[in-house]
């Protein structure tokens, strides 16, 4: 009987327990705690921790390949490829591409903020990531979460879940990483400066650009195609308000649906052997290294613009440029609005805003093409 | 002489901090709007006394629209 009952208690985990899984619990614990106590990203850092919780479980098998439900989960959903896309048919459907329209030569803004995509994928691979695994780290400068998802199943999954975790709570700190950088390179004068009123966006232009954009950035590269074509698609229900419900759908259940099956299996990922390599701090150094890289170069590509445009834009906004929706566009507002609190800046930033995520997609799939 | 309160971006009005017949000062907090899940104040442009308010608290606005007009003394 006392040996059935030790039987009993051998199959239960506890046996099997190591200091790396109890690291991870404390990993876990502290993203749930910012998620839930700090609102960091909560939507997918709260997710997140669970599955980094469930992946460092001994025996519980969550992660076995083929058999696993969290295994099954990331398999299906995000090494084929199925739930960015359909995070992207969601965020289509809730970007408004009137400010980049309005104000078209912002969009260099959204592709100057890329710089730091490629200085950090320089950087990581002179300090030793192999060119796969440094691209997957510079796309953490992009600010775009399921973009550097998306790329790191197929480039390099084993860092899939640090590069996402990176990723978005670099997101959540863009208020504190940014404003420092772009008031060290603007000046008082420059901050205050007010923009032109934009211009009004007719409906056919709206309805017009997600189908010409479709057509020409799959075309240039094909590799961006899977987020793209669904990110349009999205915008294309948005604006044609044909299809309310179709909207409606992919704005909420679907995009709701789909971030919770995001987020868990990411965490999953992470198990102590994968998580716990010195080369986890490098990954999260260069993430933010990448951020600032980005923020400084929009701001100074904007300045460069300045020189030659009559009307000055407000350099501030190239800081907007990285991808974080509208998290960027808030800050630029912010800090113009402490320099002249009658300056609304929120929606012109949008532009390059939402330009930064195409250029983000666009980098990615430009590694896809040179490194798959 | 009357003056304007024009909305310098769309978004929804969450609150209202003036009435007709207020007397305000430039730069006070005339009401508060929602854009893109962010608070953002919209300011008095110049003193004077509130004429008329063309707008209520929940509804959404558009960039440009006049949201009240002052009377300048």
């Amino acid at each position: 009987m006392i040996e059935k009952l030790f039987s009993l208690f051998k199959t239960s985990g506890i046996f099997y327990l190591t200091p790396g899984i109890l690291v991870m619990w404390a990993v876990a614990f502290t993203l749930i705690y910012l998620a839930i106590a700090k609102d960091y990203e909560p939507l997918l850092l709260l997710p997140i921790g669970f599955g980094i919780i469930l992946a460092n479980l001994p025996l519980a098998g969550l992660m076995d390949p083929h058999e696993g439900l969290l295994w099954k989960f990331y398999h299906y959903g995000i090494q084929w490829e199925i739930i960015p896309p359909l995070i992207f048919l969601g965020l289509g459907a809730l970007t408004d591409f009137g400010p980049l329209l309005a104000n078209p030569g912002l969009i260099f803004l959204g592709a100057g903020a890329q710089a730091g995509v490629y200085l950090t994928f320089f950087a990581a691979h002179a300090i030793g990531f192999n060119l796969k695994e440094a691209a997957t780290v510079g796309i953490i400068g992009g600010a775009d979460g399921p973009t550097t998802i998306f790329l790191a199943a197929k480039l390099a999954p084993h860092m899939l879940g640090s590069c996402a975790v990176a990723a978005y709570s670099y997101m959540a700190l863009v208020p504190i990483i940014q404003p420092p950088i772009m008031r060290l390179l603007t000046t008082k004068e420059e901050r205050v400066i007010r923009m032109k009123k934009s211009r009004k966006v007719s409906q056919l232009e709206k309805i017009l650009f997600p189908i010409i954009s479709t057509l020409l950035i799959i075309i240039l590269v094909p590799a961006s195609a899977p987020l793209i074509s669904m990110f349009m698609l999205g915008n294309l229900f948005r604006e044609a308000k044909a299809v309310a419900r179709l909207t409606h759908a992919a704005q909420n259940e679907l995009l709701n649906i789909v971030t919770i099956f995001l987020g868990l299996p990411v965490g999953a990922t992470m198990n102590a052997e994968i998580f716990l390599q010195t080369k986890v701090i490098f990954i999260f150094f260069l993430g933010l290294f990448a951020f600032a890289v980005s923020t400084a170069t929009g701001v100074i590509l904007a300045k460069f613009m300045n020189l030659f445009l009559k009307q000055k834009i407000n350099p501030l906004l190239g800081a907007a440029g990285v991808s974080a929706v509208p998290m960027a566009a808030r800050v630029v507002h912010k800090v113009g609005a402490q320099a002249d609190k009658k300056n609304y800046l929120l929606m012109y930033a949008m532009g390059p805003n939402v330009a930064g995520v195409i250029g983000t997609v666009i980098a990615a799939g430009i590694f896809l093409t040179l490194l798959k | 002489m009357a003056q304007e309160i024009i909305a310098p971006l769309a978004g929804k009005v969450l609150q209202l901090n003036i009435a007709v017949g207020d007397k305000v000062e430039e730069d006070d907090e005339a009401l508060v709007i929602e854009a893109m899940k962010m608070e953002t104040p919209i300011y008095v442009p110049c003193d004077g006394t509130i004429k008329q308010i063309n707008v209520k608290e929940g509804d959404e606005i558009e960039e440009e629209d006049v949201l009240a007009i002052i009377g300048k003394e």
